[in-house]
């Protein structure tokens, strides 16, 4: 085949206008953080120069900043973890029970999205008062059954609490995509399924699970960033305590850059945080696109 | 082996007994589908066949009348105790098994040793040439090869009373139809099973079927083999629909052994005695049997002629009705002047679109 392409930079001057808005709304803003990270001041606008300094504090954990920072990053994969292996499952078996056809599908669709529809803070604020030992119908009825709960003492009741809040909250998200995956199945293959005799096991392993994959790795995905980036929900209900057993990494890295104003530690936060977050968008994406070309070879 | 036994069967989505005949999706049908035949549904979209076939399957629970199976009453008997295969329009394979595991599928499932069915699918796999793929998985094969599985999960298992296609080879390339076509056609012979193929392509069912059934809008119009079907519309919808072109239809006016046509006489070949001289028919005649000719016959004006290769079919005009006939080998037209010749056995009479049996003229009895 002859090339029979034009060059012409001219060309560029198409691009330029979204590269001046990525440039605004992305890039400059990114290289004030960048600018901190690798700078340290005393105050009066001066700043001199330190190097990959924070960064060699976060990966080290004799230091106060390390040890922080590697407490709330492991604490926040642990609390990824527990939620997706509760949310995906339910997720699943939710839309397995949500009716295919009839007036019953808006009905239990709607009260299903209702918990996506509540605001970050608001879910904080029920949960926080759900759980209060005093006039918290779960709290304080916990404890006249002599259950020892108490989310502001013990560090068993604030993860329960923000496990299940996360798990009330988004869960629903999980199942409508499923649902979604599930309505476009062709009923041929129900069909088939039955005439070849299949159980209802079979069905859902042989043929819907299957068909579900694809937006179960949305699924994951969304999920997987929500609840790493989480900050609201744990903020208001726990305040990241007792302790620090429930600062997440957006709360830790609040209390770093804005509570005790320590800008080097907390710009290198920011940055290896948003590099974690890129990078598993990164694996998924590729891992998805990838299927869909073993899907198609 | 079963024969299937429709007694009265009907179905109108909704349920309960529809005011008018225009509300069955499937009209009331009686008939016998003996075991061991090979079956065609035929009809355009929309006339029912898939309602019928699900029916059989039981994916469909009918609103009205009796299947037997044998002598078993199944009218309410769920798709999993019918002892039916059934393969669909699109493939429908398991993606996530190996063909191999695909085929036996049907069959694991209902409890058959292991080594009966590695044997079964063996033999289906080698049936359809697909023993060279059997370890693969199912999902990254092309169409043809993912609706070959259907096929086989179809014709594996070897107890079943019926099997039933719904329209199994639209997806697949023409070349490769006709290949399959034959080879589901030895399939029957090989297993002997009564299969129930439902299609809109008349080529394919009168390749593929001991007996046609001839559908429209929810009715079975005619059921017979083939060449009945074409010699011997009972409808008008049948000689429309089989055949390409379909049978020409006149509107006339018959009087004892002729149909008057605009003033012209058309000889039939059968005597009408139980139609009042004058009243309306249609005269029926297909387009192989119509022949143009320089001289003899009606006087007709030639519109077009479609040159289809091994022979030429002429479009003309008889009296303002529109009709095909054919142009004999070597004939040439000049000008739009010709005539058509009727064989006179070939002729059927209609009244209310269903065909109207009269007294052969050469016999003198009832043809």
């Amino acid at each position: 085949m002859t090339d029979n392409r034009v060059w012409d930079n001219r060309a560029w001057f198409f691009v330029l206008p979204v590269m001046v808005f990525v440039l605004f709304s992305s890039l400059l803003p990114m290289m004030t953080v960048v600018n901190y990270s690798v700078q340290d001041t005393m105050g009066q606008n001066n700043f001199f120069w330190n190097g990959a300094g924070w960064f060699a504090n976060l990966l080290d954990s004799s230091t106060e900043a390390g040890q922080r920072f590697q407490g709330a990053l492991l604490r926040n994969l642990i609390f990824s973890f527990v939620i997706l292996a509760i949310e995906v499952p339910l997720g699943i078996a939710v839309s397995l029970c949500i009716p295919k056809r009839g007036w019953q599908v808006g009905a239990v669709l709607v009260v299903i999205a209702l918990p996506l529809l509540i605001p970050y803070n608001v879910v904080g604020v029920i949960w926080q008062l759900f759980t209060r030992t005093d006039v918290g119908l779960l709290g304080a009825s916990l404890n006249a059954l002599h259950i020892p709960f108490d989310t502001r003492q013990d560090a068993t009741s604030a993860w329960f609490t923000i496990v299940i809040m996360d798990v009330w909250h988004w869960s629903s998200m999980v199942a409508l995509l499923c649902y979604a995956g599930l309505k476009a199945i062709p009923d041929a293959y129900y069909q088939a399924a039955r005439i070849d005799g299949a159980s209802r096991w079979a069905v859902f392993a042989n043929i819907e699970f299957p068909k579900l994959r694809k937006v179960l790795v949305i699924g994951m995905l969304l999920r997987f960033m929500g609840s790493f980036m989480i900050y609201t929900e744990p903020f208001v209900v726990t305040g990241g305590g007792p302790g620090e057993s429930t600062s997440f990494l957006s709360i830790d890295l609040v209390k770093t850059a804005l509570g005790q104003v320590d800008l080097g530690n907390g710009a290198a936060m920011s940055l290896v945080y948003n590099l974690i977050t890129l990078t598993v968008c990164w694996i998924f994406f590729t891992y998805t696109t990838h299927a869909d070309q073993r899907k198609d070879a | 082996m079963a024969q299937i036994t429709l007694d009265g069967v009907g179905h109108a989505y909704g349920g309960g007994k529809p005011a008018t005949d225009a509300g069955y999706a499937l009209k009331p049908l009686h008939h016998v589908w003996e075991a061991g035949k090979a079956y065609a549904l035929l009809g355009p979209s929309g006339c029912g066949k898939t309602t019928l076939l699900n029916i059989i399957s039981g994916l469909v629970i009918p609103s009205e009348g009796r299947l037997l199976f044998d002598d078993r009453d199944v009218t309410r008997l769920p798709t999993e105790q019918r002892n039916i295969a059934q393969v669909f329009q699109f493939p429908v394979i398991y993606d996530t098994m190996t063909v191999a595991e695909n085929l036996a599928f049907p069959l694991k499932n209902r409890g058959m040793p292991k080594d009966r069915i590695a044997a079964r699918v063996n033999e289906i796999a080698t049936m359809l040439d697909l023993n060279h793929d059997l370890n693969r998985r199912a999902r990254g094969l092309t169409a043809d090869a993912k609706q070959k599985i259907s096929l086989g999960r179809g014709l594996v298992r070897s107890d079943v009373s019926a099997v039933l296609f719904d329209e199994p080879l639209t997806v697949i390339d023409p070349a490769l139809k006709w290949e399959l076509r034959s080879k589901l056609k030895a399939v029957h012979r090989a297993l002997d099973l009564l299969m129930i193929y439902v299609t809109h392509d008349q080529v394919e069912a009168l390749t593929f079927a001991d007996k046609v059934v001839v559908m429209n809008d929810g009715r079975a119009v005619q059921i017979g083999t083939p060449a009945e079907l074409f010699e011997k519309p009972e409808h008008t919808f049948v000689g429309y629909f089989i055949g390409s072109p379909g049978m020409n239809l006149l509107q006339g006016k018959i009087q004892g052994t002729r149909v008057i046509l605009d003033g012209q006489e058309i000889a039939l070949g059968a005597a009408y005695p139980g139609l009042a001289a004058g009243s309306p028919v249609k005269l029926g005649i297909r387009p192989d049997y119509a022949r143009l000719s320089t001289s003899a016959g009606l006087p007709v004006q030639v519109r077009r002629i479609d040159d289809l290769g091994r022979k030429r079919l002429a479009h003309v005009s008889l009296g303002g009705q529109p009709l095909v006939a054919t142009v004999p080998h070597g004939m040439s037209l000049e000008g739009t002047q010709a005539c058509v010749q009727f064989d006179p056995a070939r002729t059927h009479i209609y009244v209310d679109d269903h065909r109207v049996e009269g007294q052969s003229l050469s016999e003198g009895r009832a043809a």
